[in-house]
């Protein structure tokens, strides 16, 4: 579906489809990269039901794995983690 | 009952959405498609949720969803479901989804009629306590002496009990959410798809932005509301109180912390005198002893549902 350029391209009702990065890829919102030490990962998947944007999978194994495409850097997964498996470490400039 | 473990992997909430980081009403949503799947009908008014769709022609809802203005959700929801109804296509839920503005100030009459006239659906509250998506107004839902764009010095009224009000609808089903509680809320969510009615959730859903705390302590604060008891679990089912874990626990005042630890988290409650946090205190202490009274045998039918 492209983008209307003018208003005589507009639909008369305006549908929007479902897309993964409607807002662009939110990744380069963060400041803060939540790094994951799957030494210390016990597999709990809080970070996964509490990530607000979705920037977490479920492995298989219930293990968990960052988008770091779309995280936006937000700390509720390093503050959920039980075992603080996960760290904030500042974006490289 | 259900474990966070059981939840299924599919998401209907698309990533690359454009909440703002660390928002709390983003994991009720993610929670809400972990209870209904995507066999559902969205409506939403005007509010932050309009926003985390993204800009035409995309959308970050892989689900149907009508956005309406900002008084109609009921309305909208009510012929909705008739006609689905008519076409027997009863196996899809009817969700309406908006925040407290586009609930407990202007989508209240729309959503009374809709309860009145017994429409068979879900109503969500997400209530963030301000009118987010316009930059921070006072909302009817703004608790007592919080910042907001519109009361710089604190708000002076107190929040609107809008749960009580959907239960004086004798609606079949009343309920309140937090998503740092995740189970407890698809709980609801899934009891409420299975009784057929009105069923209304009020899920109190932190917000950064608006409250003015670190983006990583949403889901804290969100439990640090339940344990100071300034917002309590509960359900109303046919009239029934019953409040759910952890509050059932925290009747004894002596169980629950300090409304201060709540309020000192939060920059929209920096202002604040020690008379301000007392008054709170009070309130949230009057507010229990209503509680307790509900939840005991006497009242075991608050609101005459009558159900027969
Ligand atoms: C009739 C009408 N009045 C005002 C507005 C402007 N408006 C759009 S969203 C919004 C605030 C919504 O607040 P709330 O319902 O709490 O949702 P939130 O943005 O906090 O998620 C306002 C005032 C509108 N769209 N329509
Ligand atoms: S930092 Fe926030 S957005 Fe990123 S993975 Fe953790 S919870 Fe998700
Ligand atoms: S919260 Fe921590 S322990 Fe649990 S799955 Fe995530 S990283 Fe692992
Ligand atoms: S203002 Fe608050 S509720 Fe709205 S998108 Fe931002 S964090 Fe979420
Ligand atoms: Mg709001």
């Amino acid at each position: 579906m492209a983008v209307p350029k003018a208003r005589r391209d507009m639909p008369l009702t305006p549908i929007s489809y479902p897309t993964f990065g409607s807002m662009g890829k939110t990744g380069s919102w963060r400041t803060f990269r939540p790094i994951i030490d799957y030494s210390k990962c016990t597999k709990c998947t809080l970070c996964w039901v509490y990530c607000p944007d979705v920037a977490i999978t479920r492995r298989e194994d219930d293990s968990p794995e960052i988008d770091y495409e779309y995280c936006k850097g937000c700390g509720i997964c390093a503050n959920e983690c039980p075992v603080k498996a996960i760290t904030m470490q500042r974006e490289e400039e | 009952m259900v474990t966070i473990k059981e939840f299924p992997k599919e998401e209907y909430l698309l990533k690359g959405h454009a909440a703002c980081a660390g928002c709390g009403p983003s994991i009720a949503l993610r929670l809400l498609f972990k209870a209904l799947g995507n066999k559902v009908i969205m409506v939403v008014p005007a509010c932050c949720t309009t926003v985390i769709q993204g800009p035409y022609p995309y959308t970050s809802f892989a689900v149907p969803l009508q956005n309406m203005l900002f008084e109609a959700t009921g309305a909208t929801c009510s012929g909705i479901a008739a006609a689905l109804k008519i076409r027997g296509l009863e196996d899809i839920t009817v969700v309406g989804w908006a925040g407290d503005g586009g609930t407990v100030d202007i989508g209240l009459q729309a959503l009374s009629g809709a309860a009145e006239r017994e429409t068979n659906f879900i109503y969500i509250c997400y209530d963030n306590e301000a009118y987010g998506n316009t930059g921070l107004q006072r909302s009817g839902a703004t608790p007592y002496g919080a910042w907001t764009t519109t009361t710089p010095t604190g708000k002076k009224e107190r929040k609107k009990d809008m749960p009580l009000i959907m239960a004086a609808h004798k609606i079949p089903y009343v309920a309140t959410a937090c998503p740092s509680y995740p189970v407890d809320f698809v709980n609801k969510l899934r009891k409420a798809k299975e009784i057929k009615g009105t069923k209304y959730i009020h899920v109190l859903a932190p917000c950064p932005t608006g409250w003015r705390y670190d983006t990583s302590k949403t889901v804290e604060i969100g439990r640090l509301a339940v344990h100071t008891g300034i917002w309590a679990l509960y359900e109303i089912e046919y009239g029934r109180f019953r409040l759910n874990p952890p509050s059932d626990r925290l009747i004894d005042k002596s169980k629950r912390k300090p409304v201060r630890e709540y309020l000192a988290m939060q920059d929209r409650f920096r202002h604040l005198t020690e008379a301000d946090i007392e008054k709170i205190q009070q309130w949230v202490d009057m507010d229990w002893e209503y509680y307790r009274k509900l939840a005991s045998s006497e009242c075991s039918d608050l609101t005459l549902h009558g159900k027969i």
